[in-house]
């Protein structure tokens, strides 16, 4: 069943009269939707948004002005913020909301501009695909990271942050 | 017979200039009307006519579009039927705006380019500026524009506080002229959403204390092609020739939904 037209019925109130079937197909509605996805998806979009600010304007501030701002962002840097669980954490909501965030955001974008369904399906499967692999990996990436990697000879690759020197040893 | 302490009526009681040309004073001048025709019998493709027209100050584009009609070329088709912005008919885009040809005065537009004039969008244009309402009209009568009440009717008026009433005042003045839904992104790509127009109609109702049938309505619209598909640019509260503040009852109706439904 195609999402539109082909199933198209009039509403059953009894106020198509006096000139319903006479409609132009294309603009006819299929079936009312079921549950309330789209209520939940538009609140979803305000409250992730007025979330994102906070996680995304600290994540820039410890990230970008504190101690030596940019300069210091290096391996090391990155490794010592997810050996915190808080910056895990936090960095795993930012994750999930902003991809969240996005994708239903290019979800809207599809829906408004592709005329075809056939357009939309094709492009909603990609967003999807391409949201599902950036969110597990990106999960994978936060709570699997290794900071003290070694070489084959067992020892500490130069950038690995100062804590792992006390771990190893 | 009149005594002297009786004061006189003025003649008139428009106060005309002792000097001036009066009504020679109107200003008149030239101006190009562009208008894009469709006519299925006489070509498969719209195209574009334009006239020169000696026009005045106090005319409309509405006036311009007579001109043409009944002076040169009477294949041109347009509704209209009051002329005075109440019934709604003569909704067309005007140099890329939703206005109403009764509305619109020449000398308010700039008459130094052509005045394009085009049929509404997003609605099947049917000949020149006539587009077909049906379904406009269909989403209209989806969301039950009319009083639904449980209670017996009562032998006089059913009464309402002041307050009540100001509730939903905004959203009585529509005329259902298109103006808003035809402005509308959303409703140009595939005609699905239920529009503006037919948001409007249903708040007219919904915060409308006498109505027993909010919650039906608000059930109709929480469609995905309901209110949540508003993006909320505005083009249909600038459109609006009766100055209904639309995204805000879109946004009022959305409210409620959600206030239901937590
Ligand atoms: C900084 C905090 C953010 C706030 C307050 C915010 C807020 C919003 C809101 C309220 C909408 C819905 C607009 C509508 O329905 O018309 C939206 C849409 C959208 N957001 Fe965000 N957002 C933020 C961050 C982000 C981020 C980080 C991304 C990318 C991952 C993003 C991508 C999108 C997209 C693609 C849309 C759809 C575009 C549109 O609706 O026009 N946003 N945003
Ligand atoms: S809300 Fe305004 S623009 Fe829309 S149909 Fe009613 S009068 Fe016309
Ligand atoms: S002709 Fe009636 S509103 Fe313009």
């Amino acid at each position: 069943m195609t999402a539109t037209n082909s199933e198209a019925t009039l509403p059953s109130q009894g106020t198509e009269a006096p000139r319903s079937g006479r409609v132009d197909p294309k603009y006819l509605r299929s079936n009312p939707s079921k549950g309330a996805f789209e209520m939940w998806a538009w609140l979803f979009m305000r409250v992730s948004g007025a979330a994102l600010v906070i996680l995304i304007f600290v994540h820039l501030w410890t990230n970008l002005m504190v101690g030596d701002g940019i300069y210091q962002i290096d391996f090391a840097f990155v490794a010592g913020k997810w050996a915190n669980p808080v910056w895990q954490f936090w960095d795993l909501t930012m994750l999930w909301l902003a991809m969240l965030h996005g994708a239903n955001g290019m979800r809207t974008i599809i829906n408004d501009y592709a005329e075809k369904d056939s357009t939309r399906l094709a492009l909603k499967s990609i967003l999807y695909l391409a949201s599902t692999v950036i969110i597990i990996l990106g999960t994978l990436v936060i709570f699997t990271f290794e900071p003290c990697l070694v070489d084959e000879a067992g020892n500490l690759l130069e950038y690995a942050p100062s804590f792992c020197e006390t771990a190893v040893n | 017979m009149s005594t002297a302490t009786v004061e006189q009526e003025p003649a008139s009681k428009v106060d005309l200039a002792e000097s001036g040309e009066g009504a020679g004073a109107i200003q008149e001048f030239t101006i190009t009307l562009k208008v894009r025709r469709y006519d299925p019998e006489r070509a498969e493709d719209a195209w574009w006519d334009e006239w020169q027209l000696t026009m005045y100050g106090t005319d409309r584009v509405l006036d311009a579009l007579h001109k043409v009609k009944w002076e040169i070329d009477g294949t041109l088709s347009f509704r209209r039927s009051c002329a005075h912005g109440i019934c709604g008919s003569d909704a067309m885009r005007i140099n890329g705006r939703n206005r109403l040809a009764c509305k619109t005065l020449l000398k308010d537009l700039d008459t130094s380019k052509p005045i394009v004039v085009e049929a509404i969008k997003g609605l099947p244009v049917e000949k020149d500026l006539i587009v077909d309402m049906e379904p406009f009209f269909q989403s209209y009568r989806e969301i039950m524009p009319f009083l639904i009440n449980n209670s017996p009717a009562p032998s006089a008026e059913r009464l309402q506080s002041p307050e009540d009433r100001a509730r939903f005042d905004d959203t009585t003045k529509c005329i259902l002229c298109a103006a808003c839904t035809s402005s509308c992104p959303v409703f140009w790509t595939d005609g699905q959403y239920f529009g503006p127009a037919a948001i409007v109609n249903a708040h007219r109702f919904i915060f409308d204390s006498r109505d027993d049938a909010g919650d039906m309505r608000l059930e109709v619209l929480n469609d995905k092609e309901g209110v949540w598909r508003c993006r909320t640019t505005f083009n249909c509260s600038e459109a609006c020739p009766r100055g209904i503040e639309v995204t805000k009852a879109i946004q009022e109706v959305k409210t409620a939904i959600i206030a239901r439904s937590l």
